[in-house]
C-alpha cells in the first residue's frame, strides 16, 4: 500500500512513496535518513523527536506522515550554514554547555527555534513553559534554559529590538 | 510504523460519515494523541482509521451575529488558547486547554477528541460543562445537538451514535455572558501531566459584586466522568461572595464520587474538591471585579 508522498523538507522538495501507516519519525528517519529526529517514547511525552511542520513544533512520532504531505518540514540536518557552521540557536546550545548526552537536543533545538523566530522576548518562566514539551536526563535543564534564553536575546538584539532603541 | 489495517483520508465530513457507515469498527482520529497512543499500546491495534485531520469544515473558532462562540473540532488546544474570540468571550476556557500536556501536544490535540474521547480529565471538559456548552453532531440522517449536560454516558462513552461526528461546539451567548470563569487543575507535574483533579466554576455577581447571583460548578476527575454539582451551586447562589466560598466546597462533597488510582487516594480527591471549589470561585468572582 505505497502511496506517493511529496513535502518540502529542510528546504528541498522531496517526492518518494511512503506506507500511510508511517509515522512523520519513521519517514524522515527511514526513508529520508534525517537521523536527529529521535525517538525516545514513540507516544507523545519526551519531546525527542520534535519536528516543525510549517513552523509549528510537533511531535513526530505522533503525526501520521501523510498529513505532512505538502507542508514545510525542519529538522536540525536543516539549520546547517551553506558552509557547514552551526547556526546560532546551536552556537548558543555549545556556549552554555547545554548539551551532555545529546539525545533530547535537536528537539529541544527545533522548540527554540520557533521560539526565536517569534520575534517576541519571554521571561525565564515563559521560557521554561515553551520547552515544557521536553524531556531531558542529563542536565537538569538549567543550562539548556540558559541557552534558549541567550538564543533569544541574541535574535533579539540582531534583528534591532533593543539596538535600534538605545 | 503503526500496527494498523489501513487509513482512509477523508475529503469532507460527508464522505467520513459513508466511510463510517461501511465499517461500524473503524475508529475516527482527529489530532491523535489519543488514538495513535492507544495504537502503539495495542488497545487499537490492527484497526481501520479514518482521518479528518485538516478538514477545514471543521475547523476555526467563531463568534456568530447572535454572538454565540463556535468551535470546530479540530481547533487544537493552542489554537483554542491564543484565540481572540476565546479570550474576549470565555477566557477561562482558553486558560483550561492552555494546560494541558506540553506545548507541541497543545499544537497536535483537539478541542473535539478532547469531548469525544468521555475522559474524565480531559482539560476542558469541565469548563465546557460548567457553560453548558452544546455539541453539535452530525449522522447519516442529519445533525442534532445535545447539551454538555447530557453527554457524557460512562467512563470513555458519551453521546455519539455510530456513524457520527462532532461538527461544532457552541457556547451560547448568555451562558458566558456577564460571567467570570476559573479553572484549576491540580497536578503532580507543571507540564506533561493529566489532572488530579479539575475544577471549573463560573460566577456571576451581583450588581454591586458582593453576591454571587448565579454560580456553576464543574469537575473532572471527581467521578467517572466529569460531572456538574447543580445541588453545590443552587445552595451558595445568593450569598455574599466570601460565604458560598466557603460553603460551595463541604457542599460539593455531598456530589462527587472519586475513585482512588495511582495518581492520589479517593481520601485525598476530596480534599482537593473541599479546598479547590471555594479556590475556584474566590478566583473567578476576583476576575469579576469583586473585592475579597
Ligand atoms: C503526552 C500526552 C499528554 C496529554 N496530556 C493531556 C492533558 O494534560 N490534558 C488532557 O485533557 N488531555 C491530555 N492528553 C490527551 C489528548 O491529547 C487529548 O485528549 C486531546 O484532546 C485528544 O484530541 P485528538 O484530536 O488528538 O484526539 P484523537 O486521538 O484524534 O481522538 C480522540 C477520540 O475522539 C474521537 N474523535 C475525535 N474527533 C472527533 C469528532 N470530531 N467526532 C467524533 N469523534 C471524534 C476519536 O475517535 C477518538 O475516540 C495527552 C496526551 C498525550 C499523548
Ligand atoms: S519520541 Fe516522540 S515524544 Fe517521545
Ligand atoms: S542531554 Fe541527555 S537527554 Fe538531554
Amino acid at each position: 500500500m505505497i502511496q506517493v508522498w511529496n513535502a518540502v523538507v529542510n528546504g528541498q522538495p522531496v517526492e518518494l512513496g511512503i506506507d500511510p501507516r508511517e509515522s512523520l519519525a519513521d519517514v524522515l528517519r527511514e526513508r529520508l535518513g534525517l537521523t536527529s529526529v529521535k525517538k525516545g517514547c514513540e507516544v507523545g511525552e519526551c519531546g525527542a523527536c520534535t519536528v516543525l511542520v510549517d513552523g509549528t513544533a510537533v511531535d513526530s512520532c505522533i503525526y501520521l506522515a501523510l498529513w505532512a504531505r505538502g507542508k514545510q518540514i525542519l529538522t536540525v540536518e536543516g539549520l546547517q550554514e551553506p558552509d557547514g557552521a552551526l547556526s546560532p540557536i546551536q552556537k548558543a546550545f555549545v556556549e552554555e554547555a547545554a548539551v551532555q548526552c545529546g539525545f533530547c537536543t535537536p528537539g529541544i533545538i527545533l522548540s527554540a527555534v520557533e521560539i526565536v523566530g517569534s520575534g517576541r522576548t519571554y521571561t525565564r518562566d515563559e521560557l521554561r513553559k515553551l520547552i515544557s514539551g521536553h524531556l531531558c536526563r542529563c542536565t537538569g535543564y538549567q543550562n539548556i534554559l540558559n541557552a534558549v534564553e541567550r538564543a533569544v536575546h541574541e535574535a533579539h538584539k540582531f534583528v534591532g529590538g533593543e539596538e535600534t532603541q538605545e | 510504523m503503526f500496527d494498523l489495517a489501513s487509513i482512509y483520508e477523508a475529503k469532507s465530513v460527508s464522505a467520513a460519515i459513508r466511510a463510517l457507515e461501511d465499517d461500524p469498527s473503524a475508529v475516527v482520529i482527529a489530532g491523535g494523541t489519543d488514538v495513535l497512543i492507544k495504537v502503539r499500546e495495542g488497545r487499537l491495534a490492527g484497526r481501520r482509521l479514518i482521518s479528518i485531520h485538516g478538514l477545514a469544515e471543521l475547523e476555526g473558532i467563531a463568534l456568530t451575529p447572535a454572538g454565540d462562540v463556535e468551535i470546530g473540532p479540530l481547533a487544537t488546544f493552542r489554537q483554542v488558547a491564543e484565540s481572540p474570540v476565546i479570550e474576549k468571550t470565555v477566557p477561562v476556557l482558553g486558560e483550561a486547554v492552555d494546560q494541558a500536556g506540553g506545548p507541541q501536544l497543545r499544537a497536535q490535540g483537539t478541542i473535539g477528541g478532547n469531548v469525544c474521547n468521555g475522559i474524565t480529565s480531559a482539560d476542558s471538559a469541565s469548563t465546557l460543562l460548567a457553560l453548558d456548552a452544546r455539541l453539535r453532531v452530525r449522522g447519516p440522517r442529519g445533525e442534532r445537538e445535545i447539551p454538555m449536560a447530557e453527554w457524557y454516558r460512562g467512563a470513555g462513552k458519551v453521546n455519539l451514535a455510530p456513524y457520527e461526528l462532532l461538527v461544532k461546539i457552541v457556547i451560547p451567548r448568555e451562558n458566558y455572558e456577564g460571567y467570570f470563569g476559573h479553572y484549576i487543575k491540580y497536578a503532580a507535574r507543571n507540564a506533561m501531566d493529566i489532572a488530579t483533579l479539575g475544577v471549573s466554576c463560573m460566577v456571576k455577581l451581583s450588581g454591586d459584586r458582593t453576591a454571587v447571583e448565579d454560580v456553576s460548578l464543574a469537575f473532572g476527575v471527581a467521578g467517572p466522568v466529569p460531572l456538574r454539582v447543580y445541588g453545590a451551586e443552587a445552595a451558595v447562589r445568593g450569598l455574599p461572595v466570601a460565604e458560598a466560598a466557603d460553603q460551595i466546597g463541604p457542599a460539593a462533597l455531598e456530589e462527587v464520587s472519586p475513585r482512588t488510582s495511582w495518581r492520589a487516594t479517593k481520601e485525598f480527591r476530596i480534599q482537593l474538591v473541599r479546598e479547590l471549589s471555594g479556590r475556584a470561585l474566590r478566583e473567578a468572582a476576583r476576575k469579576g471585579g469583586a473585592v475579597l
